[in-house]
């Protein structure tokens, strides 16, 4: 490239590997008086030797129909790949701060009501299905259960020893200075029964199974499986997340006392090793400081936590936006939302039953 | 005679133990629109993702540009493949990102171009597919032909010397067909493109083909120019030239 009496002369190939160093050359002449551009000896051009050109143009403030001298080839390319013509197209403006909060609050109150229709929906279709099988895939129910229970036993099994183990052995330094000893059982029998039973089952089971139905439901969404089925005047609640929800309904209350009974069993192996204490004893104390009203609110809880995951799951499925990154998004929403409204509730139990005791 | 720009000789590929290409030698020539035939299922796919090593061939060898592209090493290979585009049946495009950034993807990735080079040649590309009101968009916006076409557009953004359509004008109205056959013919002249189509659309195959390579159970049953294909004798191609479409 080079400038000849204010012209701007190229020869040779103008092309992808050689406009960024011409751009370059460009730059260096940028000031002076160019009035016309030479392509006439240019071998090779592509589009973004054209970009370049209608960039040049475009900082030269040069007409293209006055200004450019080109062979055949060039024009034809030109004709082609020239920008010149296009408008561009901005971007949605952003909304300013007042409609941006007023169009959340709308989405907001949106978002309740399609919960509640949701959860309505799913409230109905669950109790008539008890009842009536129609609209649901023989044997749904028990798959979903040996994935949602079965499946998830192990891990909740492996954990809850840990934790046992855990809990027993941080309360058993502090209550061997006061020779407490025996307390650990009243310490893990109550935590394992009224609060960590309950809500590390629960988080696992947001984190394992509200994930899988909040995918599940959104690719369903995002392929038209679900819209498929509402053209075989199948319910897709009824056919997708009842199973669910009647399976996880049997499965948390098992899932939730077989968790329970390792971490006590954890704190046991503790108790026996590091505090000294026979397993008898350990076990007399605990069924002697444990009440039936602790027992049922542990499980009664358990239940609420398990269909707030279903719930949740099944509204982010069925709201999905977008293809394969929408599912990813909201799948992600949904174990949040699950783990946040397992730990809320747990709060609200906490608060009716134990606030005043 | 000209020298093939994509080789392929003795190519044998399977999915675990079943065969879907049965030996397979084929030259593609630069500067031809080559289309690729077959009934669904035959490996018309399989064989061009053999060739660009999406799949590993389970045995034969592939040249492009000369170069045996199933024993190279990958930075070879990545300059291979920068000098080729493909426009995948159901789009591929990145859903995460607009229409304007997935045609970005390659010429911010592989090029040193300004940003507003850049930017320029993604309007234009996107003009040319008549895309030009969707370039904020996101692909899960654009309708089943719209995608198809914005893949277009990323597949052609950095000119590349070999162009390969698996199924272009499936789901596409007539016209947008045919203006997109226009295209391609146009890029094939203007940019000396070599050109691969996978298709079953004949009034497009009667447009644009130059040479016919018709595929039957994973064996390559007819090779050579679409005049040659309309005569022969060989049945399941007679079959496909009468019938119309598979």
């Amino acid at each position: 490239m080079e400038l000849r009496e204010q012209s701007l002369f190229f020869e040779g190939e103008l092309t992808k590997q050689t406009v960024p160093a011409l751009n370059n050359e460009f730059l260096k002449h940028i000031d002076q008086m160019i009035s016309t551009i030479d392509l006439q000896q240019v071998s090779k051009i592509d589009s973004a030797g054209i970009a370049f050109v209608d960039e040049i143009l475009l900082q030269l403030e040069l007409n293209p129909d006055d200004s450019l001298s080109m062979n055949e080839m060039v024009r034809t390319a030109y004709d082609t790949f020239t920008s010149a013509e296009l408008k561009s197209i901005s971007k949605e403006k952003k909304l300013d701060f007042f409609t941006q909060i007023g169009s959340s609050s709308v989405n907001f109150i949106i978002s309740v009501r399609d919960g509640i229709y949701l959860i309505a929906d799913i409230s109905y279709w669950s109790f008539v299905g008890i009842f009536d099988k129609r609209g649901q895939r023989k044997g749904s129910v028990i798959q979903q259960a040996l994935f949602i229970g079965v499946d998830a036993l192990g891990i909740i099994a492996l954990l809850s020893m840990i934790l046992g183990l855990i809990l027993a052995l941080q309360s058993a330094a502090q209550l061997r200075q006061f020779g407490a000893n025996i307390f650990v059982a009243d310490l893990m029998a109550v935590s394992m029964v009224t609060e960590m039973g309950p809500i590390l089952t629960a988080i696992i089971l947001a984190g394992r199974s509200g994930s899988s139905i909040a995918s599940e439901i959104a690719t369903m969404q995002v392929t038209e499986e679900i819209d498929a089925l509402k053209m075989m005047a199948i319910n897709p609640i009824r056919y997708v997340v009842v199973p669910k929800f009647h399976a996880i309904t049997i499965c948390i209350p098992l899932l939730v006392t077989a968790s329970t009974l390792i971490g006590i069993f954890g704190g046991l192996i503790i108790a026996v090793t590091y505090l000294d204490l026979s397993a008898t004893v350990f076990i007399d104390r605990v069924f002697e400081v444990l009440t039936l009203r602790d027992a049922i609110i542990g499980l009664g809880k358990s239940y609420f936590f398990a269909w707030v995951i279903v719930i949740i799951g099944s509204y982010y499925g069925f709201n999905v936006k977008g293809g394969a990154e929408g599912v990813g998004k909201v799948t992600t929403q949904a174990v949040v939302a699950s783990i946040f409204w397992v730990i809320i509730l747990d709060a609200i139990n906490s608060l009716i039953f134990y606030f005043n005791v | 005679m000209k020298k093939p720009i994509i080789s392929v000789r003795n190519l044998v590929a399977k999915f675990g133990e079943n065969t879907i290409l049965k030996n397979i030698s084929v030259d593609i020539y630069p500067q031809e629109v080559t289309v690729i035939l077959g009934g669904s299922g035959c490996g018309k796919t399989t064989l061009i993702k053999n060739i660009l090593k999406l799949y590993q061939p389970f045995s034969g060898s592939v040249k492009i540009f000369d170069k045996e592209v199933t024993s190279i090493d990958e930075q070879e290979f990545d300059d291979i493949l920068s000098r080729i585009g493909m426009l995948f049946q159901n789009g591929a495009l990145l859903n995460s990102l607009s229409i304007f950034d997935n045609v970005a993807i390659p010429l911010e990735q592989h090029t040193k171009l300004s940003k507003n080079v850049i930017e320029k040649m993604i309007k234009v590309k996107l003009d040319l597919v008549n895309l030009s009101h969707a370039i904020h968009m996101m692909p899960a916006e654009l309708s089943g032909g719209m995608r198809k076409r914005a893949a277009l557009a990323r597949a052609i953004a950095l000119d590349p010397d070999i162009l390969i359509c698996d199924e272009p004008s499936a789901g596409l109205d007539p016209l947008t067909s045919a203006s997109l056959d226009e295209l391609i013919l146009k890029l094939k002249n203007l940019l000396n493109m070599t050109i691969v189509i996978v298709t079953h659309e004949l009034a497009s195959i009667h447009r644009i083909a130059d040479r016919i390579l018709f595929i039957d159970n994973g064996r390559l049953i007819f090779d050579g120019t679409l005049d040659e294909a309309k005569k022969t004798d060989i049945p399941e191609v007679k079959t496909f030239f009468e019938v119309g479409t598979f």
